[in-house]
């Protein structure tokens, strides 16, 4: 019986059981550490409604626009092969690692009020827009977001076996059909998750509604946090938020999980996959045109911030230099901690029939407020040592929990399908432990698991975190060095910083990447 | 990797245990201690006189940096906290973690007169708004001609950002009840509120507005350390808010006497001459030196606004639901 599900073995659940208390650990332990210093929670008042409101429209239309213009890219990368497919895959991704700070100016280099858009505009004799409101928010989440919708659904594309399309061209499908029978229950069985963690992502946010939102009718919670925080001193007001905002996280997610349906392809040989339905001319154009468009709205702010940074690049000062090595650091130990944590997770899950309890909690870092974290993890730590003295360690092991979410959305669906696939297999050869991990396992995981680490290396790379919370003068990292240097009135050597920011994070995101999917043919 | 960063912060808090030295524990704001800031410079000038090992705690912006104090509570680490302005002090002082300084009186050199038991100034600069004179031919000179105008600002939050504070209670000061009506009539210039301080200079250095709030002090970066002279600031005739930045040491500090002798190094010579190409703001006492060549092109507004601190803390909260009001709609 499939639906009987296995009992997990011992070093299976003690894992899954250490990664699961450590989330639970950050997430609810900080927020009633902040909770208990404070004394109580504290009443809400009107204009904390408004944000609440504010949060979610612009989370959810900025999580649906997202997904919905990820699929056709997703969908024309996966069923087309051209030269620099690979390193346009590497590139798309990278809007959602950058720092926000750099992501935004390179967005209003090309939309802003003087940006390319608009002089372009201005020469043909158009009026101007302006970025500022509600649109700019969601054009800026859609920017962050779409690549790792896209990432996500390519993955859920390139894990329908070549076998399925190979006996759709026997059956003669058209596109149509292929669409019935093979892409939409691959969607069905990823969009509701892939919407999810969007727009909990897009539910924290802070600096990008403020900054592109245009004044204070864009207030998120995030910001009412840091008002009751800083602002007001009222730490419960600041912790009641937050856990309005983990509630929210734990509905989202829940809702997710009910919409979400395993896709049941069954396993495949994994030979290269042939499109033979992808020839037709009008495909072909549409493709192109989808991903020239995706690839100039994702690219073009990219290639603004590289020129105006790469000049700078040389004469970089030597504290930048340091704390590029030391970013480099807390990236590859975020990188093991999280894959640590991830792999008997996701392992965990997957043996379940049905997305569980254990699969929300994964979810919970996407809804933690960065602050509430940093606040708490602060108050935890102070009475066992100097918070300076740990930054570095902390911050990596932070940066790795943020990350799980992410990992777990790549994860999780292709450690389902080796279950499904081969589990029975294996189970009835006595495969099992660190075997069964070596021979069945991680081969299937491989190219998910070189995405999720090049994710984490790369979002660890380019994350602020908690480290501003913990550092000293001694401990900066690149995008708090990058910060400092935009504070100090070094806007020309901030741009430096950024390229070597964007440069190595994405060098990171592709030797993983590439590690991951050695074997395939893009 | 995780473990030898482990070791590396259990050695480092070692070797600093090591030392026989007495440590002078400092929180004081990011940009402070950043390799820009005044930081290292402050912190070699002190060791060489006090033999003791000068440390500095960074922690965000000074509202970050008072939230932290608070949080720590009496079992805080500071001797000294550095960088509140007068926006804050009263919160501070309120907390009763702060000692009075017991400096003797100094001459400073601000605008307004000091009188504070707790605090002590070490620098100080106009609020103002920053435009490039090739671009803006005529720079508003009060509110109200920004208002009128066509011109375009960008400004920060005065939830996250010491500046946005600093304008909101400049237009409070400036205009009493009719800060409301100020607002309003400003909102169709503003072109987005910013988190903080960096974003909102890094957009109008990209030209996203004629106008930023920063300091009167700003075109001084630019003309010394870049050599550009076209960035100004505007002194409005209703007066120009000050920012007063300052220091005071903890009641509960193991290190009192020392943090005394960092209160009056602070003052001296040796640290002031420090700040204005660091901070890029005006000491608190004029070095024997003066300024450095640039500072006198600088306008100086002919009034400084400055909301006494007692009152500060009443006032901001009305201050936040008219700017509120006003930019909502």
């Amino acid at each position: 019986m499939a639906d009987r599900a296995q009992p997990l073995s011992l070093p299976l659940r003690v894992g899954a059981g250490a990664a699961a208390a450590l989330v639970l650990a950050l997430t609810l332990g900080t927020l009633g550490a902040v909770l208990l210093r404070a004394g109580g929670a504290s009443a809400l008042g009107a204009a904390d409604w408004a944000a609440l409101r504010f949060t979610l429209t612009q989370a959810f239309v900025s999580a649906a626009l997202s997904v919905l213009l990820a699929i056709p890219v997703a969908r024309a990368l996966a069923r087309r092969r051209f030269p620099g497919r690979g390193i346009l895959i590497t590139l798309l991704g990278a809007p959602f690692i950058l720092p926000v700070i750099v992501a935004v100016m390179g967005i209003l280099t090309i939309f802003g009020r003087s940006g390319l858009v608009n002089d372009g505009l201005a020469a043909l004799g158009f009026g101007r827009i302006s970025i500022y409101g509600f649109h700019g928010v969601v054009l800026a989440h859609v920017f962050f977001n779409l690549p790792l919708a896209v990432r996500l659904l390519l993955q859920g594309w390139l894990a329908i076996p070549a076998e399925r399309f190979r006996l759709s061209a026997a059956l003669g499908f058209r596109p149509g059909d292929i669409a019935r029978h093979l892409e939409r229950p691959m969607l069905r069985a990823l969009l509701p998750g892939i919407f999810v963690t969007i727009f909990l992502i897009c539910l924290t946010s802070f600096a990008v509604a403020l900054t592109l939102g245009g004044g204070p009718k864009a207030t998120t919670i995030e910001l009412a946090i840091y008002q009751a925080f800083r602002f007001d001193f009222d730490l419960g007001r600041a912790a009641t938020l937050a856990a309005m905002q983990l509630l929210l996280c734990a509905i989202a997610a829940g809702t997710a999980m009910r919409f979400s349906l395993p896709s049941g392809f069954g396993a495949g040989l994994d030979r290269p996959v042939a499109r033979w339905d992808a020839g037709a001319a009008t495909l072909i154009l549409q493709d192109a045109a989808v991903l020239t468009l995706g690839a100039a709205f994702l690219l073009a702010p990219l290639a603004a911030i590289a020129l105006a940074g790469l000049p700078q690049l040389a004469g970089l000062p030597a504290p930048v230099w340091h704390a590029a090595l030391r970013s480099l650091g807390v990236a590859l130990g975020s990188t093991a901690f999280a894959l640590a944590l991830a792999l008997p997770l996701a392992l965990a899950v997957a043996q379940r029939r049905r997305a569980d309890l254990l699969e929300s909690l994964g979810m919970l870092p996407l809804a933690t407020s960065s602050l509430i974290l940093g606040t708490g993890l602060f108050l935890l730590l102070r009475p066992i040592a100097s918070p300076g003295d740990l930054a570095l360690p902390v911050t990596a092991l932070v940066n790795a929990t943020m990350a799980l979410p992410f990992i777990l959305r790549a994860l999780i669906p292709a450690a389902r399908d080796a279950h499904e696939g081969y589990g029975r297999l294996a189970d009835s050869l006595g495969l099992a432990g660190v075997a069964r991990l070596r021979l069945l396992t991680l081969p299937r995981l491989r190219r998910p698991l070189g995405f999720a680490a090049g994710l984490t290396a790369a979002l660890s790379m380019g994350d602020l975190g908690v480290i501003a919370l913990f550092a000293d003068g001694e401990r900066a990292t690149l995008p708090l060095q990058l910060y400092r240097l935009m504070g100090a009135y070094r806007m020309a050597d901030a741009a430096g910083a950024a390229v070597l920011l964007l440069a190595l994070s994405l060098g990171l995101f592709w030797i993983f990447d590439r590690g991951g999917r050695a074997d395939a043919d893009a | 990797m995780k473990k030898s960063l482990m070791m590396a912060g259990f050695l480092a808090a070692t070797t600093a245990a090591a030392q026989e030295k007495p440590v002078l524990t400092v929180y004081t704001y990011d940009s402070f201690v950043s390799e820009w800031g005044p930081g290292p410079q402050v912190e070699t000038a002190f060791e060489a006189e006090c033999g003791c090992d000068l440390r500095f705690v960074a922690a965000g912006d000074g509202a970050a940096l008072l939230s932290r104090v608070l949080l720590e509570g009496e079992s805080t680490e500071a001797d000294v906290v550095l960088g509140l302005d007068t926006n804050l002090t009263a919160t501070a002082a309120a907390s009763g973690l702060f000692a009075e300084h017991g400096q003797a009186a100094t001459e400073f050199d601000l605008p307004v007169d000091w009188v504070d038991p707790h605090f002590l100034p070490y620098d100080w600069g106009y609020f103002a708004f920053v435009y490039d004179r090739t671009k803006v031919a005529d720079a508003p000179t009060d509110f109200e001609a920004l208002a009128a105008s066509d011109l375009t600002i960008v400004i920060q939050d005065p939830r996250s950002s010491t500046p946005g504070l600093g304008l909101l209670l400049w237009v409070k000061a400036a205009y009493g009840d009719r800060a409301g009506e100020i607002w309003s009539a400003l909102a169709d210039n503003i072109v987005t509120v910013t988190p903080g301080w960096s974003e909102a200079y890094g957009m109008f250095l990209e030209g996203e507005a004629d106008l930023v709030l920063s300091y009167t002090t700003s075109p001084a970066y630019h003309l010394i350390a870049e050599g550009d002279d076209t960035k100004a600031a505007a002194a409005f005739s209703e007066g120009n808010y000050l920012q007063v930045e300052v220091a005071g040491k903890l009641a509960g500090s193991d290190q009192g006497e020392l943090a005394d002798r960092f209160l009056a190094f602070m003052v001296t010579d040796a640290f002031q001459s420090v700040i204005p190409e660091t901070n890029w703001m005006y000491p608190a006492v004029t070095p024997e030196a003066g300024l450095p060549t640039g500072f006198e092109t600088l306008v100086i507004p002919e009034k400084a606004l400055l909301v006494p601190a007692a009152d500060a803390a009443a006032l901001r909260d009305t201050a936040l639901s008219e700017w509120q009001t006003a930019l909502s709609r």
